[in-house]
């Protein structure tokens, strides 16, 4: 029966999404906007409900509410398979959260073709709920695909400044990751040789027969560089500040907020624990790159004028994090990658979510044109400065759980990083507390004198407060009770531990155990094929 | 020869399983008499006659497989011919496929003043060689079943004989199409000597016929006429379907030839192709693969990348559709030299081609509405705003181009999907990699047509006058271009989610 709530969540939104498109042209607004709060509310409310069965539904396979549909493709193993579990549960939540927020920050939006837009919206919220409770890696990419494709479309109508270029790049650069990324998937499944796309199946086959050395470091090498172009890994982050600035807002903060994150959860789901022989081979580059995002493009993201760029470049930066989260591949370390992700989610797009209203009320994203605003809409402030303090990681918000288990699990294993990993926080905290000193402190510029003298400003409006309160709720409930989040996943992370320690003894192949073991194998093995 | 052998002949005289070709060059002359008879060329009357009369066979054909789909191999007429549940379905794809053209003909025709009755009566007559050509087990009936497509293409891509373009896209087709025809045959003759010659150990009795040959060329894999003559061959194929060295004449051809031809070419012409190619290499070259599957692969790669890197600058829409095309070959020639070893990848070829069909056929669709008849020099640049202007015009073209890039949820990213996988299950490994290439430089054109079409476009005041001449505004769609148009998207968009429908008709 939870099943069917979980083909409620990816169905109806799309369903929705493709009556609004062939509604009649003189259908009210009314209607449209009742369709598309039902269409994100629903999701959402699976979502909340399924997160509260969690802990009393049946386990199959290592996935709860387990249920699949034969496609047609069941000779090459594909099935649409879905389910949850640990890891999956945060991330399924964070998509219903943010796709609510996002589709009524959408629905008061004025944008032209409102239905249209929402119609996108709705397909891009299904192509995600299916995401991330997916089972079936075929299905995992594909609705990937599905959230991706209507984010270039919208990009291009309702987008910003420099809207065709960004959303050009954006389109090569991620299709090239997803490509990238369905070659290591498709990799994994040939040569596993297992009957079917689905994830427990594949980990099965792997545990009977492990890929070769060389196999499962070209396999992993693809899932890391396909995944990680997903995530905007330096060096390969461009397309993100620059998407972000010409994406709609809502599409920003889904694409940003939960979209973004597939990839990582591509790794922690399926990369690290069915490929631990691989992933050692990459540690050691990943950490560099990891540091890059963290180091690098917070210089970057400090020295941004434009306030979307700006925003774009610390979600950039804060995914280095989770990357390091991933290093140790400990319960404590993806424990803190996922909380990261899910309270990361939330307050970026929290923080794209006002950066529109900023832009309403001063008619431009340079922050350098800005200032004074915390006379004129103070209740703004404050809520930016709570987003602001949520990114930076301070304690009381989501994100400062997943930074602060991060940096214990890279104490375990490269310690050095924690010092140019300590130095982001700080810059984060730089950026942050300068772009909120700039925009509501500072003395405005002629130009805003001008245009308020003339426009009556407001502050934070009820319909532009609810979604906000919505996503500041997620925060600081997840922030005061991590549990919600850590429950299911200390439930269902050990389950990947057996791979993950296997791992550490490949990484180190000095390790006096691994070749006093294979030296005790080797004779034998001669001893085996002379009998023969 | 004795008298059992002929008796043999005699009883495999299956006429009725010829009845699809029949038809259809029954239908061709029955056009021709209308002409005769009715003497002024009535369009509409023509279109009907050709249009119901190919729904009426392909309803026929989907009637016959209430008994069942044919599966097994039989053959007919002593060995020329042989059916195969593959060979079934292709006729199906080039019944579909000139049920198409002749839809757009008609358009075509409408805007032009040129003779109208050939177009139909070459179009099925094309089609009915076209079917013969994919079942030809024996190398004179190939070679004259693909002179007869061949020849019909010659006219066809000259038709609109009063424009510059079409009569040097037909001078370049003509001359390209002597030229493989030439290496073809002599490739052929080359075969039958060296396999007939009575010096050679192992001389088969009928060197023309695929077995025979097979049988000959596995016991002398190394000979050197049998290498010479089977690389002649494949030349003379690998032209047809457009593969590099042999695609120079694609988008000249693609751009002059009238939108409804360059369809027909990009489509059943490079589909007869590959499936060829397929026949020979599993077939009679099956004992070469040492060197076929390298020499294949190196053609796949080059393929792909020239009609990827070539297509990135282009302007001119026919242009892109033709060099794109190249790629597209180059995806199948992938699929040709994963089908050497693995048995299913033909299944999955048959899907990309159907996938590619659909798409294609949706924005050639597309591009012959919106030009009636002016075709050639359609640039981007008309299609600014498209989306203002003909909406419909514009979600066709995206799904049609979205297909072709291979994005999901749509068919042609399924049929990518399955290609690769037999790709990998064959070990394809740098065939892979460079599929992958190519397939992320195509976002860049076919994203930057939708770009065109589909987003907004902010113009100074001033810049008002474009550089471009202008289109004559299209005439408005009738039912049946919508109906067309819609029901090419919508099938392409169930391919995608529900592949179920074709793979398992396939037997995938």
């Amino acid at each position: 029966m939870d099943a069917f709530f979980l083909y409620l969540a990816i169905f109806l939104p799309f369903g929705l999404g493709i009556l609004l498109l062939f509604l009649p042209e003189r259908t009210g607004e009314g209607a449209v906007r009742a369709l598309g709060v039902l269409g994100f509310a629903v999701p959402l409310a699976v979502a909340l409900f399924l997160a509260l069965r969690f802990g009393s539904a049946p386990v199959e396979d290592g996935y709860r509410f387990l249920t699949a549909i034969d496609t047609g493709l069941s000779s090459l193993g594909i099935e649409l398979r879905l389910g949850l579990n640990g890891i999956s549960l945060p991330l399924f939540l964070l998509a219903g959260i943010v796709g609510f927020a996002a589709g009524l920050h959408a629905l008061q939006s004025n944008a032209p073709r409102l239905r249209l837009y929402i119609a996108l919206l709705l397909v891009m919220q299904a192509g995600l709920m299916g995401t991330f409770s997916s089972v079936d890696i075929f299905f995992f990419y594909f609705f990937h695909e599905f959230a991706l494709v209507p984010t270039f479309v919208m990009i291009g109508i309702w987008g910003g400044f420099g809207r065709r270029s960004a959303a050009i790049e954006m389109t090569i650069y991620l299709t090239l990751g997803a490509l990238l990324s369905l070659l290591g998937l498709l990799l994994l499944y040939v040569q596993s040789g297992a009957e079917s796309f689905s994830l427990p199946a594949l980990r099965d086959a792997l545990a009977a027969q492990p890929l070769g050395e060389t196999v499962a470091s070209n396999a992993f090498a693809l899932l890391l560089f396909g995944f990680g172009i997903l995530v905007s890994l330096f060096p390969f982050h461009s397309w993100a500040p620059r998407g972000y600035a010409a994406a709609p807002t809502a599409t920003a903060m889904l694409h940003a907020g939960v979209l973004k994150k597939f990839g990582l959860y591509g790794l922690i789901q399926i990369a690290y624990p069915l490929l631990p022989e691989g992933a050692g081979n990459w540690q050691g580059l990943l950490v560099w790159l990891a540091l890059g995002n963290v180091v690098l493009l917070g210089f970057v993201t400090m020295a941004q004028r434009d306030l979307k760029q700006m925003i774009g470049y610390s979600s950039v930066m804060h995914m280095g994090y989770a990357f390091l989260g991933l290093l140790a591949f400990s319960t404590v370390g993806v424990g803190g990658a996922v909380l990261l992700l899910f309270g990361h989610g939330l307050s970026v797009a929290l923080l794209f979510m006002l950066s529109t209203a900023v832009y309403h009320r001063t008619q431009t994203y340079d922050m350098q044109e800005m200032g004074g605003l915390i006379g004129k809409a103070p209740i703004l402030a404050a809520f930016f400065a709570a987003a602001t303090f949520a990114s930076v990681g301070l304690p009381g918000f989501a994100n400062f759980w997943g930074e602060f288990t991060i940096f214990i699990s890279l104490w375990e294993t490269y310690a050095w990083a924690l010092i140019p990993a300590a130095l982001g926080i700080i810059i984060s905290a730089i950026y942050g507390l300068r772009a909120f000193s700039r925009i509501f402190m500072a003395e405005p510029s002629d130009a805003l004198k001008e245009h308020w003298e003339e426009n009556q400003v407001q502050d934070l409006q009820v319909r532009e407060r609810v979604p906000a309160c919505i996503l500041l709720a997620g925060l600081l409930v997840v922030g005061f009770f991590p549990a919600v989040v850590t429950g299911p996943l200390d439930a269902d992370l050990p389950g990947l531990q057996p791979a993950a320690a296997e791992a550490s003894e490949t990484i180190l192949p000095h390790d006096a155990t691994e070749s006093s073991r294979l030296a005790a194998t080797a004779p034998a093995a001669q001893e085996g094929s002379a009998v023969r | 020869m004795n008298l059992e052998a002929f008796q043999k002949i005699a009883a495999s005289n299956l006429w009725g399983n010829l009845l699809p070709e029949i038809y259809l060059v029954a239908l061709c002359l029955l056009l021709l008499v209308f002409e005769m008879v009715f003497r002024r060329q009535d369009l509409l009357l023509l279109f009907r006659v050709a249009l119901w009369g190919q729904v009426l066979l392909l309803v026929l054909m989907g009637l016959s497989y209430f008994g069942g789909f044919p599966s097994g191999r039989e053959e007919l007429f002593g060995g020329l011919l042989v059916q195969t549940p593959l060979t079934e379905t292709m006729r199906l794809f080039f019944l579909f496929g000139s049920l198409l053209v002749s839809y757009l003909g008609t358009r075509f025709l409408r805007a032009r003043n040129l003779a109208r009755t050939e177009f139909f009566a070459i179009t099925l007559l094309v089609t009915a060689a076209l079917m013969l050509l994919v079942q030809s087990n024996q190398f004179v009936l190939l070679f004259v079943a693909l002179e007869t497509v061949t020849v019909g293409f010659y006219v066809l891509v000259a038709y609109a004989r009063t424009s510059g373009y079409s009569l040097e896209a037909g001078l370049k087709y003509l001359i390209m199409g002597a030229l493989s025809s030439g290496l073809l045959l002599f490739g052929i003759v080359l075969l039958y000597g060296v396999a007939g010659s009575p010096d050679l150990a192992g001389a088969v009795g009928d060197p023309l016929h695929f077995p025979s040959l097979a049988q000959f060329i596995a016991a002398h894999p190394d000979n050197t006429l049998v290498l010479a003559g089977s690389l002649l061959v494949l030349s003379g194929i690998a032209f047809k379907v457009g593969a590099v060295p042999f695609q120079i004449w694609i988008p000249d051809v693609y751009q002059g030839a009238p939108t409804p031809v360059s369809a027909f070419l990009a489509v059943s012409s490079k589909a007869a192709g590959i499936i060829v190619l397929l026949t020979l290499v599993t077939g009679p070259f099956a004992a070469l693969s040492g060197w076929t599957i390298p020499l294949i692969s190196t053609v796949a790669v080059l393929t792909i990348l020239y009609g990827n890197l070539t297509a990135l600058p282009q302007r001119n829409v026919k242009r892109i559709m033709g060099l794109s095309g190249i790629a597209h070959a180059g995806y199948l020639l992938m699929g040709v030299v994963a089908a050497m070893t693995v048995d299913w990848a033909v299944g999955a070829i048959v899907f990309y081609l159907f996938t590619y069909l659909l798409a294609s056929f949706g924005v050639f669709g597309v591009m012959a509405l919106l030009s009636e008849g002016q075709d050639a020099d359609q640039e981007l640049d008309h299609y600014e705003d498209l989306a203002k202007r003909q909406p419909l015009l514009a979600a066709a073209l995206t799904v049609g181009l979205a297909s072709l890039a291979g994005i999901p949820p749509l068919g042609g990213f399924i049929g990518k999907l399955v290609l690769f996988i037999a790709a990998f299950q064959a070990g394809l490994y740098t065939l892979l990699a460079f599929s992958v290439v190519g397939v992320v430089l195509s976002i860049y054109y076919y994203f930057g047509w939708v770009r065109e079409a589909v987003f907004r476009v902010w113009r100074s005041a001033e810049g008002a006058g474009s550089a471009t001449p202008a289109l004559p505004e299209p005439r408005s769609l009738t039912g049946l271009d919508r109906t067309a148009l819609v029901g090419l998207s919508v099938l392409t968009l169930i391919l995608g989610v529900a592949p179920f429908v074709l793979t398992w008709f396939l037997q995938l």
